[in-house]
């Protein structure tokens, strides 16, 4: 089934046409309603006349995620804070976190994008969906409870957490489908595997996102759990999840791109890449009134194809994630940068300590070891006192990145050091392929 | 007294390392103590010379300090060891650590580590405990 035939089925000039004549208005609304946006176009001595349809594009220039932070909290809202309905926030790369704004027409396209997704992973309004993504700031939970319940699906807003209880409510509610992070899923499969209750569920389908994760941890929740698991991207910058999904055939993810345009360019020339060449994927909002935001970059690494799909839809599909281009690590749907453990590090110690994260994925859960070198200052020969300081680095790194970190201590030069500057992060969880 | 203290992870052939190192610098160990949590240990040395032995450490890029302990004279005979803590407790101190250092027939030495170690030696004085020093152990 299509949710919205219409728009999802639509041929590509149609689309390119639609695509410009919002393109069009959403530049002028940016350019009058954000004074930041007004000052970025005029320096490259851009107006709104000046962009024409989509083949403007190209024109105007790129927004970044620190944009978004020398504008903090509010300065990229292009509606007044009357209209707006909703905030939400991530973490941003030092410290502050990025905050964006929904006005309601904002949250009734979210809504609708994610019940195209489910709709795509074959989810009904005879389903019972369990959420169980964190509700809260991050947009997972909200998201995808708003786009089940507009689906007409029954909600149950279960949170993340408490995985017995979960498992309770799957059996005795009978549900049919849940939108979680992969890795927790994973997590749910083991433990009704360990309860010997992998045949007591009516579980059928699974809308998983948030996390960087492989086609065969795809296959391997579809052969344990007996399910139907599917891929749902998104960031909180240009919605949440829901910006694009993938469908029965599994042959990339389907960008919303009548309401988000996507375009894959070089990260270092920011040229647009050929069709299914490997880039950066930049998106422009092209129905957001909260925050509009124009050729965003979002770090991810990914091609696009705009060959019909099989299953009917026309909208251009990504490729499976191949990284990102920055150092951002997505550990158990959290955002985490290097710099923010380096910042904490550093406001404990005074200056920074050699560091080393590691990135691991023990059974089917993220981990994060975080390696300090013990130097000489911190050194005390009292065992009580270095573990003392081990608990007090857990601590100021689980407030500042909202993660249980293992920290280890080590002996000082221990961590590698390639070419003379340190190497940061060794991600061992393998998600390419 | 200065003790040569040294942060060691806790995997195979470390201790060897250390050991190494000293011996190269003609350091000689008169007595040590090894503590050790999962991860990583902290080996505790009353040395030949502990300031040369920091630098032969410190050069290496081993995590190394002098801390200051007491060195005591302890009577070979039953309760002897209590007749030292309990005035320390008494003051209400805490003993961080302690081992042995040497024994021989009627005494033992030991090295003593507690929460306030200046007020340990006055406490071990008044009671007329016998405080060794460095010369006093080194010349030996």
């Amino acid at each position: 089934m299509i949710w919205n035939e219409t728009k999802e089925c639509m041929s590509r000039d149609e689309m390119e046409t639609l695509q410009g004549k919002r393109l069009v208005k959403i530049v002028d609304r940016i350019y009058h309603n954000v004074e930041y946006y007004r000052k970025k176009m005029q320096e490259v001595g851009l107006e709104p006349g000046d962009i024409c349809g989509l083949e403007d594009l190209s024109k105007l220039p790129y927004t970044t995620k620190e944009d978004l932070r020398v504008t903090y909290p509010f300065g990229l809202f292009a509606a007044p804070q009357s209209e707006i309905v909703r905030i939400h926030a991530s973490s941003g790369t030092t410290g502050k976190p990025t905050v964006v704004g929904y006005t309601r027409k904002d949250i009734e396209i979210w809504e609708e994008c994610v019940a195209r997704s489910f709709t795509m992973s074959g989810v009904t309004r005879n389903d019972t969906v369990q959420v169980a993504y964190g509700y809260g700031l991050f947009t997972g939970g909200l998201g995808a409870h708003y786009g089940a319940e507009y689906l007409g699906a029954r909600v149950i807003p279960q949170s993340t957490g408490n995985t017995q209880k979960l498992i309770t409510m799957m059996k005795d509610f009978s549900v049919t489908a849940i939108a979680c992070t992969p890795s927790y899923l994973l997590h749910i499969a083991e433990t009704l595997e360990e309860m010997g209750d992998l045949d007591k569920i009516c579980l059928k389908t699974a809308v998983c996102g948030a996390e960087p994760w492989t086609e065969k941890m795809r296959k391997q929740i579809e052969e344990k759990l007996h399910i139907h698991a599917f891929d749902i991207y998104g960031l909180s910058e240009i919605m949440g999840p829901g910006v694009a999904c993938d469908c029965l055939y599994h042959k990339g993810l389907h960008v919303n791109s009548d309401h988000f345009l996507p375009e894959i360019v070089y990260t270092n020339t920011l040229q647009q890449v050929k069709e299914g060449e490997i880039g950066e994927l930049v998106f422009t909002t092209l129905t957001k009134e909260g925050i509009p935001l124009i050729r965003y970059r979002t770090k991810d690494l990914t091609s696009i194809s705009y060959e019909p799909c099989e299953c009917g839809r026309t909208t251009p599909r990504l490729s499976r994630f191949k990284g990102r281009s920055d150092d951002m690590l997505i550990i158990r749907g959290v955002n985490v940068f290097p710099s923010q453990v380096e910042a904490a590090l550093l406001e404990m110690a005074g200056t920074t300590p050699h560091y080393l994260m590691i990135v691991d994925r023990q059974g089917s859960l993220d981990s994060l070891e975080v390696q300090v070198e013990v130097e000489e200052r911190f050194f005390s020969d009292e065992i009580k006192e270095l573990e003392g300081l081990r608990k007090k680095i857990s601590h100021v790194l689980k407030n500042a990145i909202g993660l249980a970190v293992a920290v280890k201590l080590v002996e000082p030069k221990t961590i590698e050091r390639s070419m003379g500057k340190a190497v940061h992060v060794i991600d061992k969880r393998n998600l390419i392929g | 007294m200065k003790q040569l203290s040294v942060f060691l992870e806790n995997r195979e052939g470390r201790l060897e390392d250390v050991l190494e190192i000293l011996k190269n610098r003609n350091i000689n160990i008169l007595s040590l103590s090894l503590a050790d949590s999962s991860e990583f240990g902290v080996l505790r040395m009353i040395v030949s010379d502990p300031e040369e032995g920091k630098k032969a450490l410190k050069e290496k890029e081993i995590s190394v300090r002098l801390t200051d302990v007491l060195v005591v004279r302890v009577p070979h005979c039953v309760g002897g060891l209590q007749r030292i803590l309990v005035p320390i407790l008494h003051e209400k101190m805490n003993v961080e650590y302690l081992y042995a250092l040497t024994t021989t027939k009627e005494n033992a030495i030991i090295v003593l580590k507690t929460s306030e170690l200046e007020k340990t030696r006055a406490v071990l004085q008044k009671e007329n405990i016998e405080l060794i020093s460095a010369e006093m152990l080194l010349d030996k």
